[in-house]
């Protein structure tokens, strides 16, 4: 199952990066949408609630962007047929997708990041950072599983850009609210504290249920 | 033990019927070849043999697995060219048969082995992209004998090949490769002369199911009248 997976994550971040297809797209549109928020709020800086809200909502209409790409090259090219026709566990292509997606959605936030800090955010990052990191990383990671299944989901569809994207927000909708709330903390002036337990909590128990849902359907939605 | 046995295979899309009580036979080694009209349940054919289609009536037997359910079994024992490559155009021939080479556990020399056989050596290492569909086709053809699967399904497989590249590929996936071939084609005369037992398909049904050496081109040509 390793030697699966590495194969076709090394062949995933190949073809990324051969056609620049999601990253650059994903960190352009976070960049671009806090430079409309700088503008649109008409304040300078914003901080607390505000500040989270608009970093998570950015940060997942931007990875929206790299879900429904997720499955196109396979689709339009025939890689889901030539993974099928291989004696493998079908399984070790969500684990290849989830661990792509996660590895595209901290590219996007090594960009987002600094520049949500310098266009928009009041308080300095720099003490709050490592929280931020760590929650960040459990948004990540339940992205990555309900991003991986939602897109494997709709890409044998006719409709895969309407439906991806109308599958997935709400399913990501608590991880929008639960890395908002954990997050508001680190971002008020004076870092008000750290983020909350039982927000990181809900964080991981959503990571959990949806990772296990996606490993329990995966199999199904690759059948015929 | 036949190496490829149908009882009454039915297929549909939604209402359209894709292929209706299809029955066949095809031992080790033998050649099966299918003619047909365009929409005539040829790739259909292919896709429920090599398991990535489910079969919705009749029994399927591949290399001695019932269909769908013992599918695990036979694949990585099949071999499938088809419309498509299966290959990924922005990687390099050389990085898409290594992908293939490593999902069917195959040692890389393999990989340099079927360049070399298909002539790609020199262009190994360019994006698939800038290949011409000949060239695409001989690295498909290597992708679909990489693992030495047992029973090869090959849809128009001389298909963009000019002359040379068919001499190229024919020891891989010709009859001299020596694996049972289930070749869907629209060529009677090279077909036939290739065939051990021909299926004649028109909408979905069978039309017509004999041995190769009781067929003349004509009763072929009629299929597609």
């Amino acid at each position: 199952m390793r030697r699966t997976v590495g194969a076709l994550l090394r062949k995933e971040l190949l073809v990324e990066l051969r056609t620049l297809e999601s990253v650059p797209g994903m960190s352009l549109f976070a960049v671009t949408t806090f430079v409309v928020f700088h503008f649109a709020l008409q304040r300078s800086s914003v901080d607390g609630d505000l500040a989270a809200g608009i970093l998570w909502v950015t940060l997942l209409f931007a990875a929206i962007l790299g879900i429904n790409r997720l499955f196109v090259a396979d689709a339009d090219q025939g890689g889901f047929d030539g993974f099928l026709l291989a004696p493998v566990e079908r399984t070790a292509l969500l684990v290849a997708k989830a661990l792509a997606l996660l590895a595209y959605l901290v590219a996007l936030e090594i960009v987002a990041v600094p520049a949500f800090a310098l266009l928009l955010l009041g308080p300095s990052l720099g003490q709050a950072m490592p929280q931020l990191l760590g929650v960040l990383a459990l948004g990540d990671l339940g992205i990555a599983a309900i991003g991986t299944l939602v897109a494997a989901l709709a890409v044998r569809t006719r409709a895969r850009d309407l439906l991806g994207p109308l599958l997935a927000l709400p399913l990501l909708v608590p991880i929008v609210i639960g890395g908002a709330r954990a997050t508001s903390p680190l971002l008020t002036l004076g870092h008000a504290g750290d983020p909350p337990t039982r927000w990181l909590l809900t964080l991981g128990l959503y990571d959990l249920v949806f990772g296990l849902i996606a490993y329990a359907l995966f199999d199904f939605l690759l059948e015929d | 033990m036949a190496a490829v046995q149908v009882e009454g295979l039915s297929r549909h899309y939604g209402e359209r019927e894709a292929l209706d009580g299809v029955s066949l036979s095809l031992q080790e080694g033998q050649t099966l070849v299918v003619f047909g009209p365009n929409g005539a349940g040829k790739t259909t054919l292919l896709r429920v043999l090599a398991t990535l289609l489910r079969p919705h009536a009749g029994e399927v037997r591949v290399l001695g697995a019932r269909l769908p359910g013992e599918a695990w079994a036979v694949r990585g024992r099949i071999g499938l060219l088809g419309h498509e490559p299966l290959l990924y155009r922005e990687l390099t021939a050389r990085e898409n048969l290594r992908f293939h080479a490593r999902l069917h556990d195959v040692a890389a020399g393999r990989v340099e082995e079927l360049l070399a056989r298909v002539r790609l050596e020199h262009r190994a290492d360019e994006p698939l992209r800038s290949l011409s569909r000949g060239m695409v086709q001989r690295v498909a053809v290597a992708r679909a004998v990489l693992h030495a699967p047992e029973l090869l399904l090959l849809d128009e497989p001389r298909s963009n090949l000019d002359p040379a590249a068919v001499e190229l590929v024919d020891p891989l996936i010709g009859s001299a490769s020596g694996r049972t071939r289930v070749i869907c084609s629209h060529d009677p005369g090279g077909g036939l002369a290739e065939a051990d037992v021909v299926l004649g398909l028109r909408d979905g049904r069978p039309a017509l199911l004999r041995a190769a050496g009781e067929l003349r081109a004509e009763e072929i040509v009629e299929l597609y009248r």
